[in-house]
């Protein structure tokens, strides 16, 4: 059985570990840390949190099988109605590295009815194989399906990696696909590198709401499988004299799990502007007061070609559409700009989305938490700033445009 | 309708201050609660028992004080909670998570005289964030899924089997599936407003007894449960690079706006 332990000669009872664990299970005596085994979960938190190496996990190790024939690395290539997701393509960016450094090469898997004329796409981005099953059963998404399709590709071709996008559809789909392979699988990945004496993936996660980063690895099963967040990495770039294989396999429509139907699709966003694949995200909060001051936040979003998200406040109040709202209930995002605008920063919406690349708060209270995350600022009142930001970047764009010309 | 929900234990953020110096959480002393998705998945299997009839338990893995979450459960109406309570499950990723709580639903299943019908979870624990845990257990189990759900639309007690319509919030919209029970969802915050415990339900909380279950109740080979038995291992843990010490404007809007949009103009 694994376990923790404190070993007591490093052990220096400063305490530090004592304030992170999350169950509470640690505890000082005679000036040395104890960790109460009832209580502990194993998460490692305390582990990140000490300076003395003092903890150390026990880890029972088991050894699955011969992995060497694990070859590739392949990238999930989501689409809904005949259009690949654009975080795919980024993808196809981080799989190309990995592929390099394991002297391997990239596939993308690509599920659909009357998609096949797609593969080559996935091919000018970066692909080498693209394993296509097409059939009338996969049109649409269903988890059930897809896993019966992957599963048997993965069965048959056995690649090292597997990496889909953080998206609604691939978070569900993978996590059923790893636990029918029995393999490892972390979600919602920041990072991924590859260890080169180990030869495996090292997987990089925020957790906790983003306040602690995790590296997460799977050494004894294959393939190693991640998620991965929009705008981690740029898109590959497309190159149409690439060339690739396309490999076509069948799916067994008597398999086909009958249980579920898919019934419809509707589409519903106020802006045009996806959330999770937002380049740039401008996000209203309490601070706005009314639903229809929720147009000076859509009016700079336009300005921007940004997507409109609010804090749980303004879905609260009937203002905006769930759908818009950042935070721990509502969405995570990572934009490489997000503008919050009347969002005083309570750490729910925080932790949905600290791990933007550049933050941009305007807020009337100069101690709003939102300014200690923002890498620029505004104390103001939102209803004089707002308009200004809106008309002043337009005037700016405008004029970078113009001298581009 | 027999339905189980499945809980877990998390530290309230709500309570979580942050260190200015360090920029860091302060986790000491928060109360832990029932993580906040969950309090959905709660409530939409007290309403569909309070409509159809049945029975709603509730199931949670974790250290002897996450009972507290399942006395919590059942202030809000769910008839009983089953404690899932072993060091061997200590460090379970989220592949023996999932098979743990999938056996206990077998288990469930076995020593009830009527099966369960649908099992449903909150989308993602707010500690972790995976989102796996849930079509984990509809993977191990082979039942169907529906992720995201933000509302049932019309549930067909009279047909055989029993069906559910759903609507499965997408990035862009939603979906609506049609899923043959049993079946298993994860619920979003829009599904519903979850009540606040009765006067009767914190009595009833506070005199039910929760059974315990170890893994010798379950019977799961140790090696594929635990810190040992789980596919990923955490190998290191650290904070992210601080952000702050921006760059905050106060005064006259015509000069700070101009002052920022000099800053960030080449940002878009």
């Amino acid at each position: 059985m694994s376990s923790i332990k404190i070993i007591n000669e490093k052990c220096t009872g400063c305490g530090l570990c004592l304030g992170v664990c999350p169950p509470g299970a640690i505890t000082l005596a005679d000036r040395k840390a104890v960790i109460d085994l009832d209580k502990c979960t194993l998460c490692g938190v305390c582990i990140g949190s000490c300076k003395f190496n003092a903890i150390k996990i026990l880890r029972q190790a088991i050894i699955k099988e011969d992995l060497s024939g694990y070859k590739g690395v392949w990238v999930f290539a989501e689409q809904r109605q005949g259009v690949i997701a654009g975080v795919v393509f980024e993808l196809l960016t981080k799989a190309k590295q990995l592929a390099d450094s394991l002297g391997t090469y990239v596939g993308a898997v690509l599920l659909g009815s009357k998609i096949e004329d797609k593969a080559d796409q996935l091919i000018h981005r970066g692909a080498d194989k693209v394993f296509v099953v097409d059939c009338a059963v996969l049109e649409n998404y269903i988890a059930e399906n897809y896993t019966l399709a992957i599963v048997g590709l993965v069965n048959k071709y056995k690649p090292q990696i597997i990496l889909a996008g953080a998206t609604t559809t691939g978070r569900s789909l993978v996590s059923r696909i790893a636990v029918n392979l029995y393999t490892g699988l972390t979600a919602d990945c920041t990072g991924l590198d590859i260890d080169k004496d180990r030869k495996i993936l090292v997987q990089t996660r925020p957790a906790f709401g983003g306040n602690i980063m995790a590296q997460i690895i799977s050494p004894n099963f294959r393939p190693q499988m991640a998620t991965v967040r929009h705008k981690v990495m740029p898109e590959a770039e497309e190159d149409l004299s690439r060339s690739g294989e396309i490999i076509k396999e069948l799916f067994d429509e008597n398999k086909q799990d009958k249980r579920l139907k898919f019934l419809d699709f509707v589409k519903e966003a106020i802006s045009t502007v996806n959330l999770a694949e937002a380049d740039i995200i401008v996000s209203g909060g309490r601070g706005l007061q009314a639903a229809e001051n929720f147009k000076l936040v859509e009016d700079l979003a336009q300005v921007l070609g940004a997507a409109v998200g609010s804090s749980r406040a303004c879905v609260d109040s009937g203002w905006i559409p769930y759908s818009h709202q950042v935070g721990q209930t509502g969405r995570t995002v990572c934009p490489k700009v997000y503008i919050a605008c009347g969002i005083s920063g309570q750490i729910q919406h925080l932790v949905g989305m600290q791990s933007s690349k550049v933050i941009i708060a305007i807020n009337k209270d100069p101690d709003a938490p939102i300014f200690r995350i923002a890498n620029y600022g505004i104390v103001g009142d939102v209803f004089k700033v707002l308009p200004l930001l809106t008309k002043k970047l337009k005037e700016a764009l405008r004029s970078r445009n113009t001298a581009n010309v | 309708m027999n339905i189980v929900v499945c809980i877990k234990q998390v530290p309230d953020t709500t309570d979580v201050k942050i260190d200015s110096e360090t920029n860091t959480l302060i986790r000491e002393g928060v109360e832990a609660v029932i993580n906040p998705f969950d309090m959905y998945a709660i409530e939409e299997g007290v309403r569909i028992r309070e409509r159809f009839g049945g029975k709603v338990t509730a199931i949670t893995m974790g250290p002897p004080q996450a009972q507290d979450v399942l006395k919590e459960a059942i202030s809000m109406g769910v008839d009983e909670g089953i404690h899932l309570c072993d060091k061997v499950f200590a460090g379970s990723d989220t592949w023996s998570t999932s098979l743990i709580l999938a056996k206990a639903l077998e288990k469930i299943c076995d020593s009830s005289t009527s099966a369960t019908d649908l099992v449903i979870c909150g989308k993602q624990a707010s500690d972790g964030d995976t989102a796996q845990v849930g079509p984990g257990i509809a993977s191990h189990l082979n039942l169907p899924q529906a992720t995201y759900v933000r509302r049932i639309d019309t549930v067909h007690m009279d047909t055989c089997p029993r069906i559910i319509v759903v609507e499965r919030l997408l990035e862009e919209g939603y979906e609506l599936l049609e899923l043959q029970l049993p079946a298993l969802i994860t619920v979003v915050k829009e599904i519903n407003e979850p009540r606040l415990p009765s006067l009767r339900g914190k009595m009833r909380a506070r005199t039910a007894k929760i059974p315990v279950w170890t893994n010798s109740d379950l019977g799961i080979d140790e090696d594929q449960i635990g810190l040992g038995g789980s596919p990923t291992q955490v190998v290191k843990i650290f904070t992210p690079p601080q952000k702050g010490g921006g760059q905050i404007f106060k005064g006259d809007p015509e000069e700070v706006v101009s002052r920022l949009v000099e800053e960030i103009k080449d940002l878009f």
